[in-house]
């Protein structure tokens, strides 16, 4: 188990390398760039010019990808171009309202998801099955910015409330903080739901069909139990791969639900930076996201070998 | 052996509905076990042997099958009727169940040890340490060497016959009166097969119980039945003691299956079989199911459906071609 999880560890370096590698790329290859935003339109070619020069952007490419990585590697993330901030405390700032919403809305997701999904399995083809299903296809099929607007349009024509704009940090005011990122979440969270509850009925509809649950119920096992202890258990292993990708997608995919709620997360960041191509900005914070990604990934990995005894560890 | 019957099914109808159709996968199957006998049901794929010893235990799929009538009486009581939570306190105690498939009937995230004892507890108020006791000596009765080992591991690291042992110490777990085994032997090399066979002839003297054995491995019946049932599209053809039976089988289709056994000392190029499949089992008409692929088949067997009828003590047959046998025999009674 030890050396799986430390081999697993150095699997994950290839690829976060491959990663930065891309972005850099990607970012070189889009047109324009920070010079014509921060000198605006009287910015003549001189003066663009020398401006590039300071900035490090006249260097070759393998050169300024090496002034960049290797600050990363030690911790530096270097300033934003626009700003001259230090981008790392930016990125950690704004990670965690991320994070925040994210779990949120997971949680949210997996306490609608996972119990209606068995629900569907056990009752499969009758009303509440396809009932569940119709709902949990709009859950899948509504994207995230009709279902925000339509909650506050809502909540604020029907019942008179007005969603709070703006983000209070939870150790400033954990009840406002609530308030605050609760329906955010559960507009992520409704969406996800939907998927997680067909997968887990999918599922559970599988496993429900396996001999040994036969076994169980052979042995005069009482039905929630067998459910329980030998069905959901096993139903369990598919649905955990899909929350772990969900969970890696959302770090990075909150931003259409940051920007209507006006929450400073790292979508919003990134989304500035990709606009104002402040290239060490979007650079670092995507590198920042696929590191968590890839942490996550190993983490929902050690966690399958941990629900499914048969995956080996060597 | 006693005459008591152990079980008794009478008339047992357990179809299934699938959209607007029904299939009849038993229809109408009345056979006895008695105390410490074993009874053997034989038949190709599709009779209605596995769907008849799952409808005892009401193990039948809810989504679509169900047992539409008959009784099922366990020592005198009807269990056709119990709900399923009722049913729950018999199965694993009173009967018990071994499957055709090892490699899948155990749980894969459960270890060996867990799955005998949560049988054990559920039935029997012991202590977790009491019953990891009696579930090594249950191992070490089926033949597991390293019984205390075994004990922590998961089914995937077990060999078939292995598993198939497990299965078996689960089953017999809290001495049940009547053991069912689906085909227990069906998935296992020829050698584990016999071994099997013997652990099983060996738990049912130990524990005095019945077994009622599903197999299409006429080998394995002459091996360990007492009494046979030969099914076919959902109706017992014929029933006889096991050594009546081998010697004077009378239905057309028992014979069939006689003649598709190899013989090793006829030099034959291509081995006897019955031309064709069984008929699906939502669509018999009426007569004899089996007509259409016998060769004594007559205009009369389509006319109206035949009855199981006594022929000789004990030998049960449904053909028309010993109708006046029956008769006859009746006259010189």
């Amino acid at each position: 188990m030890y050396k799986y999880v430390i081999r697993r560890v150095f699997y994950t370096i290839p690829v976060i390398f491959g990663i930065s590698i891309v972005v850099f790329v990607i970012m070189n290859v889009i047109p324009g760039d920070i010079t014509s935003i921060i000198l605006g339109t009287e910015g003549t070619p001189e003066l663009r010019e020398q401006l590039r020069e300071n900035l490090g952007l006249n260097l070759p490419l393998y050169q300024q990808y090496w002034n960049w990585i290797s600050g990363v590697v030690v911790g530096d993330f270097g300033e934003s171009l626009r700003t001259g901030a230090p981008i790392l405390p930016e990125i950690l700032s704004r990670f965690g309202l991320t994070l925040e919403l994210t779990l949120l809305a997971s949680l949210i997701a997996w306490v609608i998801g996972i119990p209606f999904g068995i629900i569907a399995a056990i009752y499969r083809n009758t009303k509440t099955d396809i009932g569940l299903r119709i709902v949990s296809l709009f859950g899948v099929s509504v994207p995230n910015f009709a279902l925000a607007t339509i909650i506050i349009l809502v909540l604020s024509l029907g019942f008179n409330y007005f969603p709070p704009v703006g983000y209070t940090s939870l150790f400033e005011d954990p009840l406002m903080n609530l308030e605050r990122l609760f329906i955010p979440a559960l507009i992520l969270g409704v969406s996800m739901a939907g998927s997680i509850m067909r997968m887990t009925r999918s599922s559970s509809l599988e496993v429900l069909e396996q001999d040994y649950v036969r076994t169980a119920r052979a042995k005069g096992i009482k039905e929630k139990v067998v459910i329980f202890r030998h069905a959901f258990r096993n139903a369990l292993i598919p649905v955990l791969t899909m929350i772990g990708m969900q969970i890696g997608f959302l770090l990075g995919g909150t931003v259409i639900v940051e920007q209507i709620f006006s929450l400073p997360g790292l979508g919003q960041y990134i989304l500035t930076g990709i606009m104002q191509r402040d290239l060490p900005v979007v650079q670092g914070s995507i590198l920042f996201v696929a590191v968590i990604f890839v942490t996550i990934n190993l983490l929902v990995d050690i966690l399958y070998a941990y629900l499914n005894p048969r995956i080996s560890y060597d | 052996m006693s005459n008591d019957p152990l079980l008794e099914v009478e008339n047992l109808k357990t179809y299934f509905f699938v959209g607007d159709q029904t299939f009849k996968a038993v229809d109408g199957v009345s056979f006895n076990i008695n105390k410490g006998e074993i009874l053997s049901i034989v038949g190709e794929s599709g009779s209605g042997k596995s769907v008849t010893s799952l409808s005892i235990l009401g193990l039948v799929q809810k989504q679509s099958g169900k047992i539409v009538d008959g009784e099922i009486r366990y020592n005198g009581k009807d269990i056709s009727k119990l709900s399923n939570k009722e049913l729950t306190s018999i199965r694993g105690k009173e009967i018990s169940m071994i499957f055709q498939e090892p490699m899948s009937s155990l749980n894969p995230v459960l270890t060996i040890g867990f799955q005998i004892i949560e049988g054990i507890r559920r039935h029997n108020k012991i202590s977790k340490r009491e019953a990891k006791k009696r579930a090594i000596e249950l191992l070490k009765q089926v033949g597991i060497a390293r019984a205390n080992e075994i004990y922590d591991d998961y089914p995937h690291q077990l060999s078939g016959g292995m598993r198939q042992r497990v299965m078996i110490a689960i089953a017999i777990s809290c001495n049940p009166n009547l053991l069912i085994a689906d085909e227990p032997t069906t998935a296992l090399d020829v050698t584990i097969q016999a071994q099997i066979l013997d652990l099983m002839k060996r738990v049912k003297d130990e524990f005095d119980s019945s077994i009622l054995l599903i197999t299409h491995d006429l080998g394995v019946v002459a091996e360990m039945a007492d009494r046979v049932v030969v099914m076919y599209a959902g109706q017992i053809v014929e029933e006889a003691p096991v050594k009546e039976l081998f010697d004077h089988p009378k239905h057309p289709y028992t014979k069939g299956l006689m003649e598709s056994i190899p013989k090793i000392d006829e030099k034959k190029k291509r081995l006897n079989q019955i031309e064709g499949v069984v008929p699906p089992s939502n669509s018999f008409t009426k007569g004899c199911r089996f007509a259409p692929r016998c060769k004594f088949a007559m205009p009369e067997c389509l006319e109206q459906d035949i009855d199981l009828e006594e022929i000789n003590k004990d030998h049960k047959v449904r053909c028309l071609l010993y109708e006046n046998e029956n008769n006859s025999s009746t006259e010189v009674n």
